[in-house]
């Protein structure tokens, strides 16, 4: 009797964890998918009450809001963080002096929480105490920069707040692909004639593009997971102009305290997210057929 | 590699520099009004030079100010954080080491199915999470407290740790592994004696960015803890979000919001190197 389990122990202990973790990436998703089939309210149902949750969902204002935001936001995020991102590397990689000094500068946001990031740049777009006051007292007295409390402009405050939090990220890794090409063609594009511009649109640009398709990756799912950013600068406000769709999902399950809508909504925000990933996962997966083909 | 128009080379430092002080201008701000009184701040704005050097925010911010009805400043919450990321980032590490030595070197069955999902624990949105915690926490007993931060940070952690390590791992050479196994050594003393030793620059950078990440984190703090057992990125939005009396203590707020960043931020100073290392293991594999 003591054999199966002096054999079994060992391995029950080296995967537990990962069966742990598995069984809670597959479980979790599933009781929530499943709760957003309930017509659970304060406390959680199993009955079946269909897509009744999800027509709640889509029938608020906040979703709509929330989705057209975040489409706004996504592309605003996405490509400003991306371009400057690129850029800062295209800089960083001229040779400069101080080459450590600049890239700890530009990546230290990624170091500080989205929480201090808003907290301090909502201080900035705040007009009674930022950047609007700050000009103000220089004299210019009618300088007006209220973005953060304009219901038109708030959302592209958080945006911003985002690019300073993101940029340094996408710098990185875009560095790190420039460095990764052969030395060679870049001599070889110098001897041709190649000027700096034609040289980083023309070779570096193609040369780092499945680094940049991870970049624009990751930085949409994060754009799509953002909430800790949005709680600090805005709680979503003014009145509900920086809704997103993760905060959506908060709001329902305990603001609210519906948990059958809060979970159609956190249902919508993963499949939002699947829409990014799936693209993603069929492209890393043609590319490794095609680079297994190639060393055949 | 190629140079940007050398005689232009002052325009170059000039645009480093300016994009210089954009990503420093928070910092400097948080920093600068940590120094200055309230009242100087409300006379200006949240932009300008401390007319004298008011130490006293630190002290209130550490100890004396009050978050949420409780007058003791921001040190409560930062211990809470350090109970919360100290046995986290050590447990999820230790975890993802063993896992991703496993599930690189020791293939079985079926590890490639328990792989895949264990990774897509890395993408998986934490609100899909929320309420089975809620419910799995009610049953421990654990509601409101650290230890079940510690537990989620834990669980969760070990998708981004066993991913890490595995993609490490994967650089053994297998004839390390075969002469390993000629020598009678089995998965655990194999595991001592060769991948181990070879080791420590994946541990450290699963560590920082572990460390890092469960610091920052904020949704299952405000989540799953009230009051005193929050995290410190929950108390400081219950700072900033504190009704206005008639001065709101920026200067105070701003030496909390700097203590709150203070570790990740010494962390990110002293280890950038793994830092940096860790950004591109985890994102271009």
């Amino acid at each position: 009797m003591t054999r199966p389990i002096g054999r079994y122990l060992p391995l029950l202990v080296i995967w537990l964890p990962l069966l742990i973790n598995a069984a809670h990436v597959v479980g979790f998703t599933a009781w929530t998918t499943w709760l957003s089939f309930t017509p659970s309210d304060l406390l959680p149902e199993y009955d079946w009450a269909g897509l009744r949750s999800y027509r709640g969902v889509l029938r608020t204002e906040n979703t709509e809001v929330a989705y057209i935001n975040l489409l706004i936001y996504s592309v605003g995020f996405v490509g400003l963080t991306t371009v400057v991102g690129f850029v800062l590397a295209v800089l960083i990689d001229q040779r400069i002096r101080a080459e450590n000094l600049f890239r700890t500068i530009y990546l230290y946001p990624l170091a500080v929480s989205f929480v201090v990031t808003g907290t301090a740049w909502s201080w900035l777009f705040n007009p009674g105490l930022g950047i609007q006051k700050f000009v103000r007292t220089l004299g210019w007295s009618d300088f007006r920069f209220d973005w953060i409390t304009d219901r038109d402009f708030a959302l592209y405050t958080i945006v911003f707040a985002a690019v300073w939090h993101g940029a340094g990220f996408a710098m990185a890794l875009f560095l790190a692909g420039l460095r990764s090409i052969d030395p060679d063609l870049a001599k070889a594009a110098q001897i041709d004639g190649a000027g700096p511009v034609r040289y980083y649109l023309r070779i570096a640009a193609p040369g780092i593009a499945p680094i940049a398709i991870s970049v624009l990756v990751i930085l949409l799912q994060f754009a799509i997971k953002t909430f800790d950013l949005v709680r600090a600068m805005t709680g979503g406000g003014p009145g509900i102009a920086t809704m997103l769709p993760a905060v959506v999902v908060y709001d329902f399950m305990f603001q609210r305290g519906q948990l059958g809508r809060g979970s159609a909504a956190a249902v919508l925000l993963l499949l939002s997210l699947l829409v990014v990933l799936l693209p993603y996962y069929a492209y890393a997966q043609w590319r490794a057929r095609r680079d297994r083909a190639a060393n055949d | 590699m190629i140079d940007v128009m050398r005689p232009g080379r002052w325009l170059l430092y000039a645009v480093l520099a300016a994009f210089a002080v954009f990503f420093l201008l928070p910092l400097a701000v948080v920093i600068l009004n940590s120094f200055r009184t309230a009242q100087e701040i409300a006379r200006s704005s949240v932009i300008g030079w401390p007319a004298t050097l008011a130490w006293q925010n630190w002290v209130q911010a550490w100890s004396g100010y009050c978050i949420a009805q409780r007058c003791e400043g921001i040190q409560p919450y930062m211990v809470n954080s350090f109970l919360l990321v100290i046995p986290a980032t050590l447990l999820s590490t230790a975890l993802g080491a063993v896992a991703g030595y496993s599930v690189s070197l020791w293939r079985f069955r079926g590890d490639n199915v328990l792989f895949a999902i264990v990774v897509m624990g890395v993408f998986l949105p934490e609100q899909m999470k929320l309420i089975p915690w809620a419910l799995v926490l009610r049953d421990l007993g654990l509601s409101n407290t650290i230890t079940a931060l510690v537990l989620i940070h834990t669980v969760q952690g070990i998708s981004f740790t066993t991913l890490f390590c595995r993609n490490y791992f994967l650089g053994i050479p297998q004839d390390l592994m075969k002469a390993a196994r000629v020598d009678g050594a089995g998965y655990f003393r194999t595991f001592w004696r060769i991948v181990l030793p070879l080791s420590p620059p994946i541990l450290i950078v699963t560590v920082i960015w572990q460390f890092t990440g469960i610091w920052n984190e904020f949704l299952y703090g405000v989540t799953f803890t009230t009051g005193e057992q929050q995290p410190v990125t929950a108390a400081l939005i219950a700072i900033s979000t504190t009704p206005a009396t008639d001065l709101v203590e920026y200067g105070i707020q701003s030496a909390a919001v700097l203590l709150a960043a203070l570790p990740t931020l010494l962390v990110y100073f002293f280890g950038g190197r793994y830092f940096m290392r860790g950004l591109t293991a985890g994102a271009i594999k």
